[in-house]
Parts: structure tokens; C-alpha cells; sequence
């Protein structure tokens, strides 16, 4: 057995410029595999913590998706609005703890604004339940202050004290500007990874202020005059959706179904966390993707591995002859060649653990940095022993085939050289 | 159609023999039968008392290790490993042939040496103990240091000294007799090279002994 391993290790070396290069093939792939795993895992984590400690989402009366959708991740547009009146009743409910309003439809720049108070800065949750951030500034308290997301602020290239101004309606819709109630930056938050970064924040009075008149769509006279409203007594009249938070999980259920049957208004509370485990699963495509792509990189640095030894097996035929006049059986010249492929594999694959760790630790203080994404996700424990394991033994059982050919080979040469 | 047919062979038992005859005459063949590589396909073959046809194939193998060394034409050595651990590998897969020497890893190096002095390298002149810095005739007294080590009871020669020179030609063979004579050692020896004759105990001529040949 030592011999073995010996006359293993020492055949490589002697190769060690093209062993360097297959380990090295093994090591770039099994890195990019385990980089790709790693990014789907947290780009499932980020995105099923889009939002985390709520227990209900409500808004008008709709299916679940198109509520999350435009809740939590701001795409597409509610097509009711719901009663500020209904918002009171149900946050004063013993059973809530406490709940984010939320008023949705109008822009800038193409970036969601978003109407709500203080609550948000205080409740909203994301990750593993972390709090917003703000890099420079405070959240508003006035009525024409804004709080912009990291991606708003980098891609606009705002500071603080920006003024900004919000158009009526999103995309293509936002023709109208309210360019007499300027917003001003008090500031920025730190990136999230979630659409936080892509919002801009007021306060939902001032987006009842700045629609004051603008009942049909488009600015009346009235509204192009801020003189003329009075601004201290200023109600928002409806908002979009809501995020609740409970005193108990035990209530989710049973407050669910009451909502939902509320009789003053047709409202829907949906779970967020089913919904958006739903959502990703409609997405499935892509985690299927990323996997296929690594396997068959996985695949291809192997067969190379392959090949390699397949290509040296004849000009290694004057050396298993030698072996087998010192006592080698046939046998012995199968698991030579079958040792010095597992070691390769074993020594690729474990280089590209190494390589895949070290450099998360390098990147991920800026990825975390730059997109909020939480890529490190803790040491190797059973799942990626288990993915080594796989990895090698499949690397073993292809390494078989060189081995038998060498087999093969030495037992029709015997001592001919 | 069977390459070799031979009525019957008998070698005794620390002689030297020779066995002549032209390239493709099957010298190659009878050897590797002699080893237990191949088999007859019929008949009976006995080597130092062992009928090897009844012997499984890891059996032969380890019967070839603890009695048999080999000495090839040239390019004998594995060029991965250094000339003394080319010298151990017999004893490396045959426990007999361990024992033979010593039992002792530290008598292994000291026969080694000693072979190789005994056949004119001195280890202690060369700069590095790497194979492919040798020369063809410092490889093959490297190949018969391998050979000799640990004292088998037979051994296999496949025209070994055609890669020398024929000053050194004949010192090795002679080298290579006497220890052979002092081990009692048999030596069978394949060459074309008729002016070896004489030096032997007994000489075969292979297209006289097979009869596959003459019909």
C-alpha cells in the first residue's frame, strides 16, 4: 500500500507541470461551482428576506402575488387603494403590535416613491432581522423631506439637501410633474440589497399635499398654488398597503380571515413569506441554471483530467512493464493509475475549497459593501462535505476508466517493452 | 497457431545457459513463460520446482518478485524514482526478497551500495542520484543491481549488454557470472550475440528447439 502512494505521488511529480495545470483546471471549476451555489443560496436568502417580521401584508381586495409585488418590491401598480379609515381601525387591534402604511404611485427618475411615517424608520426589517440604515443624515420629520435608498443616491448622484422633484404616475404615466413642492435630500440609507435602495421616502402627508387638487389626474388651479391649501391639517385620505406586525404569531391566521372579511371595505391580507417562497419558486428556472452550468464545468475539467492520463497511458508502457517484472500485478498497475487520479482530483478539489473561501472572505466585505448582499454564509459544514464528496467520488469512478485501460494495457504487454 | 512448441527444455539448477536465435524467433516469449507473464496453453512447466500452470495469476506475480530478477535490454530504470529506489523495488512488493537482504531498511541501502561498487558505479562519485542523468552502461549496472538484490534464485536476461560497448561487454557479463556463482544463482540469459557462447554452461539454440519453427 505505501508503495502505492509512493510510486503515485512520485509519478506525479515527475509530471508535476501538466499535473499542476489539471489540478489547477479542477480547482477553477470546483470554485466556480461552489461561487455559483453560494450565489443562489444568497440570492434565495436575500430575496425571501425582502422583507422579514411581517406577518401580513394587506391592501385592497386582490390576489396574493400582485399585493407582495407591489408592496414589498414596488413593481406594477395597485388598482385600488384602501381606506385610511380602515388603516386606523386595524392598527389599533389589540392583537397588532404594529403596522407600516404604505402609499405607492408616483416617481422620480423613474424610482418609486414611497408615502409613509416614522413607523418604517422604527418596524421595517429585512435579512436576518436588520434594521435600516442611514449612511449620511436622519430620517424626515418634515413634510417636503425625502430619505433616499443607496442605489437612488449613487445612480442620481444625489447628496444631501438635493431637491428633488416628484412626477405624477410611474414610467411612461409620469408626465406631470409637481415642480412647485421640490423635496429636499435629509437623507441617504445604506445599501440593503433589497428595493429599498431603489426608493425614494417621503412622509405620507406630503404626498396627500402634493395631490391636493390633482383629483383628475392632471394639476387644477388650486394645486398650482400652495398658498391657498392649508397645510398643518392635511389627512391622508387612503394609502396603498399596510405591513403588520403581531403581538403573536398565533393571531396571523385567525386576523387573516378577518380582514379578509371585513365588511367595510374589501380588503386582502396575504402571508409574505409564502408568497415570496412562491414567487421564487416561479423563478425556479434560474436556480436550475446556475446548477446545470456548474456540473458540467465540474464535468469538463474532469474529463480533461481524463484525458490527460489517458493520453500518457502509452508512453507509460516501458514503466508498467518494468513494474510487473518487480512484482506489480496488473492489479497493482490499476491502482496506480487510479490513486494518481484521485490524488489529483482530491488535491483540485480541496484547492478549490481553499480558493473559494479565501477569496468570499477578500470580496465579501465589498459585496456587502456595494449590493447589500450578504454572500458569506458561514464555514463548510455537512451540505458542502457532502458536495466534496460527491464531487471526488464521481471524480474516482471516471478515474476508473484510465485505470482499466492501464490495466488492459499490462496485462496483453506483460514484460514487452 | 502457437508461436513456441517445445518438446522439452531442461535448465539445471545454478547453471548459465544461453539461448540463441534470430528476432522473432519467440526468445521474448519462452521468457515470459519462464516468468509466469504467459502460459503454455498445453503441456507442463516447471520452474524451480513449481509448476506454475497450476498457480493462479496473483500467485505468479508474487512468485516472479520473490524468485526471479529481471535484466531488459535497456531503458530499464523508472525515471520518476532515483537510481537506489529503482534498486529497492523488488523488494518493495516481495517480503522474501526484504527478508534476503536484511529485513532491515537500513541493510537495504548498504546492499544496494554495495551492488553497484561491486559492479563499477560509485555512488559516491556521482553528483546527484537521479535516473535520467545516467548514462545507457551506468543504467544497466543499475538494472542489474535490481536484479541481483536480495538474492532470487533465478535470473531472466534479455539481451543485456547490447546497448554497451564491447570493452565493458564482457566485464559486465562477468561480473554479473561470478555473482551469480557465489548466490548459486541460475542465469538464463537470451542473445543473439554469438561470441557469448563459450562462456556459458550450456547454449540453446530456439530455432533448433522449437518445433513450430522447422514444420
Amino acid at each position: 500500500m505505501k508503495i502505492l502512494f509512493n510510486l503515485a505521488w512520485l509519478s506525479i511529480m515527475s509530471r508535476s507541470g501538466t499535473a499542476i495545470l489539471t489540478v489547477f483546471s479542477i480547482t477553477i471549476s470546483v470554485a466556480l461551482l461552489l461561487g455559483m451555489e453560494q450565489l443562489r443560496q444568497s440570492m434565495r436568502n436575500s430575496f425571501l428576506q425582502t422583507v422579514s417580521g411581517v406577518d401580513l401584508v394587506v391592501g385592497a381586495r386582490g390576489d396574493a402575488i400582485p399585493i407582495l409585488l407591489y408592496s414589498v418590491f414596488r413593481l406594477g401598480d395597485a388598482t385600488n387603494n384602501l381606506r385610511w379609515q380602515s388603516y386606523l381601525e386595524w392598527s389599533a387591534d389589540k392583537r397588532v403590535q404594529w403596522t407600516i402604511p404604505l402609499s405607492l404611485g408616483d416617481s422620480h427618475k423613474g424610482y418609486r416613491v414611497l408615502g409613509t411615517n416614522t413607523d418604517y424608520w422604527k418596524y421595517y426589517r429585512y435579512g436576518k432581522n436588520r434594521k435600516l440604515d442611514l449612511k449620511t443624515g436622519e430620517f424626515f420629520d418634515g413634510l417636503y423631506e425625502a430619505v433616499i435608498g443607496s442605489v437612488v443616491a449613487d445612480k442620481l448622484g444625489y447628496q444631501l439637501n438635493q431637491q428633488i422633484v416628484i412626477a405624477h404616475g410611474v414610467g411612461s404615466a409620469a408626465l406631470f410633474e409637481h415642480d412647485d413642492q421640490p423635496f429636499q435630500v435629509v437623507g441617504i440609507l445604506k445599501p440593503t440589497g433589497t428595493p429599498v435602495d431603489q426608493t425614494i421616502h417621503v412622509s405620507l402627508e406630503a404626498i396627500e399635499a402634493i395631490h391636493i387638487g390633482w383629483e383628475d389626474g392632471f394639476p387644477s388651479i388650486e394645486a398650482s398654488n400652495p398658498a391657498l391649501m392649508n397645510l398643518t391639517e392635511i389627512q391622508p385620505k387612503s394609502i396603498t398597503a399596510f405591513l403588520v406586525g403581531l403581538n403573536s404569531k398565533m393571531h396571523t391566521f385567525r386576523l387573516q380571515g378577518e380582514i379578509n372579511a371585513f365588511e367595510k371595505e374589501p380588503l386582502s391580507a396575504i402571508l409574505p413569506g409564502v408568497t415570496m417562497q412562491k414567487l421564487w419558486k416561479m423563478m425556479g428556472i434560474f436556480e436550475k441554471t446556475l446548477m446545470t452550468m456548474g456540473a458540467l464545468v465540474i464535468l469538463s475539467s474532469l474529463t480533461s483530467l481524463i484525458s490527460l492520463l489517458l493520453a500518457t497511458l502509452n508512453e507509460r508502457r516501458r514503466e508498467m512493464a518494468i513494474l510487473r517484472s518487480v512484482g506489480a500485478g496488473p492489479l497493482t498497475i490499476f491502482y496506480l493509475l487510479w490513486v494518481e487520479a484521485t490524488l489529483l482530483c482530491f488535491v483540485g478539489i480541496f484547492l478549490g475549497f481553499v480558493f473559494q473561501y479565501g477569496g468570499l472572505i477578500f470580496v465579501e466585505p465589498i459585496i456587502q459593501d456595494k449590493l447589500g448582499l450578504q454572500i458569506f454564509l458561514g464555514w463548510p459544514g455537512t451540505k458542502e462535505l457532502l458536495f466534496f464528496s460527491w464531487i471526488m467520488a464521481f471524480g474516482m469512478l471516471i478515474s476508473l476508466f484510465p485505470a482499466w485501460r492501464a490495466y488492459r494495457i499490462s496485462l496483453h504487454d506483460g514484460l514487452i517493452q | 497457431m502457437p508461436i513456441l512448441k517445445i518438446d522439452k527444455l531442461n535448465i539445471p539448477k545454478a547453471s548459465r545457459t544461453l539461448i540463441q536465435g534470430p528476432s522473432g524467433s519467440g526468445k521474448t516469449t519462452l521468457l515470459s513463460l519462464l516468468a509466469g507473464i504467459l502460459l503454455p496453453t498445453s503441456g507442463e512447466m516447471v520452474v524451480l520446482g513449481k509448476d506454475l500452470t497450476r498457480f493462479n495469476s496473483r500467485k505468479r506475480d508474487a512468485f516472479r518478485v520473490d524468485h526471479i530478477g529481471f535484466l531488459f535490454q535497456q531503458f530499464n530504470l523508472i525515471h520518476y524514482l532515483n537510481l537506489v529506489e529503482n534498486i529497492l523495488l523488488p523488494c518493495r512488493f516481495s517480503k522474501l526478497r526484504y527478508q534476503n537482504v536484511g529485513n532491515v531498511e537500513a541493510c537495504l541501502q548498504d546492499e544496494a551500495y554495495r551492488l553497484l561498487r561491486y559492479l563499477g558505479l560509485d555512488i559516491d562519485q556521482l553528483s546527484n542520484l537521479e535516473t535520467r542523468k545516467l548514462s545507457v552502461g551506468q543504467q544497466q549496472r543499475v538494472a542489474a543491481a535490481r536484479a541481483l538484490l536480495g538474492n532470487p534464485k533465478l535470473i531472466l536476461a534479455d539481451e543485456p549488454t547490447s546497448a554497451l560497448d564491447p570493452q565493458n561487454r564482457s566485464a559486465f557479463l562477468e561480473l554479473i557470472f561470478a555473482e551469480c556463482s557465489e548466490k548459486k544463482t541460475t542465469l538464463i540469459m537470451v542473445s543473439h550475440d554469438t561470441s557469448l557462447s563459450g562462456k556459458f554452461d550450456q547454449v540453446i539454440d530456439l530455432n533448433e528447439l522449437n518445433q513450430q519453427a522447422r514444420c
